[in-house]
């Protein structure tokens, strides 16, 4: 299937990660973080000084204990950081650097069934790496969803690309997609760009759609939208790629390798390249060779949708990426930075700076000022431009903020998640937070409709 | 800039350090995000964020205004000399002096009356100023005619930011266009003082005493109207409809108000809607920055047009009879289509929405205007019928996407 997605925004920030693999040091600590699943209420399962392996259960979800959070280093459970109401924020995994495997042993899930598959894949942590549509949280593993989305590229800016880190790794994809199409009764889809790497182009038992078009072309959302819409009452399931090759390494081997290739960037960097490592590292420990400007945010995830990380802080369980950008927290005079200034190094989705006159490959320099205040909704048709989806999101949001249900469910919140709404937030005049009004939404639907 | 900052730091250290001055903190943040864009940074969510802020998108449209106002200030004075028979003697600093002199007050009222209640209202509830005024400020004068009393502008300012704004919510959540509830509040409170053939020329009321009366009834014998009422060409036209016309037939209405002088605005009217070339040239910048929907723009002048030509095929008067083009290049069309049905926040809010909803406000424009036998203008009042209608024309087309999504539903 080809598709190409008209409406959305490509937003080119200086820094992009160049193909190659940087050195870092490898993470002594590591952390399981609460916080990276939204709805989740932990229960835990173990103590601190306990000691752990590769795929040792840490925390369940409290309301579906079913589903585990496993450690991805074998070594001792260090500190369970606790926030307001003793609610848990992370637990920390001191790592012996042995990476002992709490299982060893593959097991031929063809012939055992999708029950056995469920089955293990929850008590050694790796069900939370799938996610459902709609709500978006951690798949739930009584549903039978319609089909099951991959999308093997990441078109928000400073992303990185999957192209280069899943080149060669075709053994462990294949293996990873087969356990994927047990666990549907339809199609495995895989998104890519027309000119993907070989890993994609040969990887079977999918249908290959190629998406065209700027981004959120590369979100799973849009590619939904377009190739299998969700309807009230239907479930659809995705992964990330990278996911994929941590279920088909437990599947060649039966071990938990949570294992992956991050990408760092932003003008805030000094090393914009790959790195290798593990899921749940620490920020300290990748960034060990690499220097950040004064006054820079580090990000895990991308400057669209990631969080904000302390340098002390752990990149995210579903983050592929670091991104260092400048704060913007210094008052800009309006003449010569601010609201009325020429504006020639300024990027704006609409048309009130003279740069959308320039090509559209030049990339522009952006901290995290909010360049306006907060406001009413005032401009229309401004989310629509970017927001490629059959629904209108200004009206959705506006459905969420008075609570209305009813009024959600019509207009179609069980199709989208926050990062679908991201560029609207990036492109709001009103600077209006979209993407946690969406989570608010999103919380409020599951908890009284699902 | 050091120099600046530090005042503001030390104006906002000031006033929070009383209890009592603290809720004049809009005041000075007011001006403080005036000059600078404040240090605000994102939080969660989308890290980076656009340029653009209200801010600026007032500020475009002001800029777009700034034409209408130049080409207002020189028609009020063109106008002035005109009726006096003057214009040959008066240099083209002269006109633009007495334009000025008349529009600027205008103005300076406008936002004093507007901008006062915008600050009573925050400091009241405890919010910073919003930047809608920015515009209604601007277009309430432009939309005025000339001899307007000034108490009446700040009146009809104040009614409007109140009524018309702060008791919904203030900017962003007013149903009617601001500008024009103040104009429309003018209208039905004065009459005498915002119709008829008087109010339109600045000076023309306080001459028709003088020399007005020797000007015009000496021409009036001989039956030839030698241009020195200071009727509107839309009045002329509404006479059409009465018993005695001002002119014969349409021709001489063309030859009175050629396409030509209608188009460049050579003609008495508001303040700024005279000038369909000025509008145009506005347009062409809301357009180009994106500001200003091209689908309310080109709706509206589509559906002022087919009004237009339905009258003239029925024809049997001068005022149905004159061309349709000649027709929406008179009174405030022009100036409504490009300034007043584009407000965003007053017009429809779907894309598909806005062609209803501008189709809608030139189609009654020209209707009201035409079939109407007290008053030979109808821009406004179509464009606030639409306003009301809006939000019913988006419920209408979001019920349509939501009968699409159950339909998929039922199918699926």
């Amino acid at each position: 299937m080809k598709i190409t997605v008209k409406k959305g925004l490509n937003i080119n920030i200086k820094g992009a990660s160049e193909k190659i693999m940087g050195e870092a040091n490898s993470s002594k600590l590591f952390a399981i973080k609460p916080t990276d699943f939204p709805n989740l209420v932990p229960k835990m399962l173990v103590k601190e000084g306990d000691s752990v392996k590769c795929g040792s259960p840490i925390f369940c979800d409290k309301y579906n204990d079913q589903i585990n959070f496993s450690s991805p280093v074998s070594g001792e459970v260090q500190n369970i950081i606790r926030g307001e109401k003793r609610r848990i924020l992370s637990v920390t995994i001191l790592s012996d650097n042995k990476f002992i495997q709490l299982n060893s042993k593959p097991k031929d899930y063809s012939k055992l069934g999708r029950e056995d598959l469920k089955t293990d894949l929850l008590s050694i942590g790796l069900w939370p790496l799938i996610r459902m549509r709609p709500i978006d949280i951690i798949a739930s593993p009584s549903d039978s969803p319609k089909s099951i989305f991959i999308s093997g590229f990441d078109s928000n800016p400073l992303s990185p690309d999957y192209d280069f880190i899943m080149h060669n790794k075709a053994a462990e994809f294949n293996a990873g997609l087969e356990l994927l199409n047990m666990l549907t009764e339809g199609k495995v889809h895989l998104q890519t760009r027309p000119n993907a790497d070989d890993v994609f182009l040969n990887a079977k038992n999918i249908q290959h759609n190629i998406v065209k078009g700027p981004h959120p072309a590369g979100n799973v959302g849009t590619q939904i939208h377009e190739i299998d819409p969700l309807n009230k009452g239907e479930v659809i399931w995705y992964i990330n790629p990278q996911d994929v090759l941590i279920l088909g390494r437990f599947s060649l081997t039966g071990a938990y390798d949570a294992s992956k290739v991050i990408s760092l960037g932003g003008e805030g960097s000094s090393e914009k390249k790959y790195f290798k490592t593990i899921s749940g590292s620490s920020i300290k420990s990748i960034l060990s060779k690499t220097s950040i400007a004064e006054n820079s945010r580090i990000l895990s995830g991308n400057p669209l949708t990631g969080d904000k990380v302390d340098l002390d802080g752990f990149i995210g369980y579903y983050h592929n990426q670091i991104s260092i950008i400048p704060e913007g927290n210094e008052h800009k005079f309006f003449l010569t930075d601010g609201w009325l200034s020429l504006g020639f190094n300024k990027f704006s989705a609409s048309k009130s700076y003279p740069t959308w006159l320039l090509p559209k490959s030049k990339s522009y320099n952006f901290d995290t000022n909010l360049n306006g205040e907060e406001r009413a909704f005032v401009v229309s048709g401004q989310y629509e431009k970017v927001f490629p989806f059959d629904i209108y999101p200004v009206q959705l949001i506006k459905s969420i903020v008075t609570n209305d249900i009813e009024k959600m469910e019509n207009l179609g919140i069980y199709e989208v998640a926050p990062e679908d709404f991201a560029l609207c937030e990036f492109v709001c005049t009103s600077k209006i937070n979209v993407q946690n009004i969406v989570r608010e939404g999103l919380d409020l639907v599951y908890k009284e409709c699902m | 800039m050091k120099f600046l900052r530090k005042i503001f730091d030390d104006a906002h250290e000031k006033l929070s350090s009383n209890e009592k001055t603290k809720k004049f903190f809009p005041l000075i943040d007011a001006f403080d995000t005036l000059m600078f864009t404040p240090n605000h940074v994102t939080n969660k969510g989308s890290h980076i964020r656009d340029a653009i802020d209200l801010k600026r998108t007032m500020m475009l449209v002001i800029i777009a205004l700034i034409p209408c106002l130049l080409f207002g200030i020189y028609n009020t004075g063109y106008q002035h000399f005109r009726v006096l028979n003057q214009l040959a003697d008066v240099s083209f600093f002269e006109i633009i002096l007495k334009g000025a002199f008349v529009v600027l007050p205008l103005v300076v009222v406008s936002y004093g009356a507007g901008l006062l209640v915008e600050f009573i209202f925050a400091i009241r509830n405890g919010h910073t100023v919003q930047e809608g005024f920015l515009v209604s400020g601007m277009l309430i004068p432009l939309c005025m005619p000339a001899d307007v009393p000034l108490w009446m502008v700040a009146v009809a300012t104040m009614f409007a930011v109140v009524i018309g704004k702060e008791v919904f919510g203030g900017t962003g959540m007013n149903i009617l266009n601001v500008a024009l509830t103040a104009r429309a509040f003018l209208f039905f409170a004065h009459p005498t003082k915002m119709s008829g053939n008087e109010v339109w020329v600045t000076g023309f009321s306080d001459l028709k005493g003088e020399k007005y009366a020797s000007l015009v009834s000496s021409s009036n014998v001989d039956g030839v109207v030698d241009g020195s009422t200071g009727a509107t060409a839309l009045g002329d036209l509404a006479s059409f409809m009465q018993d005695s016309p001002v002119l014969e037939n349409t021709q001489a209405f063309q030859a009175k108000y050629s396409l030509m002088d209608s188009f460049l605005g050579f003609i008495p009217g508001s303040v700024g809607e005279t000038s369909a070339l000025m509008c145009l040239i506005g347009a062409a910048l809301l357009l180009w920055t994106g500001i200003a929907s091209w689908r309310v723009i080109s709706s509206f002048f589509i559906g002022g047009f087919v009004m237009a030509t339905i009258l003239n095929l029925v024809g049997g008067n001068g005022y149905f009879e004159l061309p349709a083009i000649h027709q929406l290049m008179l009174g405030g069309f022009m100036f409504g289509m490009v300034f007043m049905a584009t407000d965003p926040v007053t017009a429809a809010h779907t894309n598909a929405g806005k062609f209803i909803y501008g189709f809608l406000g030139g189609f009654l424009g020209i209707l009201i205007r035409m079939v109407n036998p007290a008053y030979p203008e109808g821009i406004m009042l179509a464009i606030l019928i639409a306003n009301v209608f809006a939000p019913l024309i988006d419920h209408m087309v979001i019920q349509n996407n939501i009968n699409r999504r159950l339909k998929r539903l039922k199918t699926a």
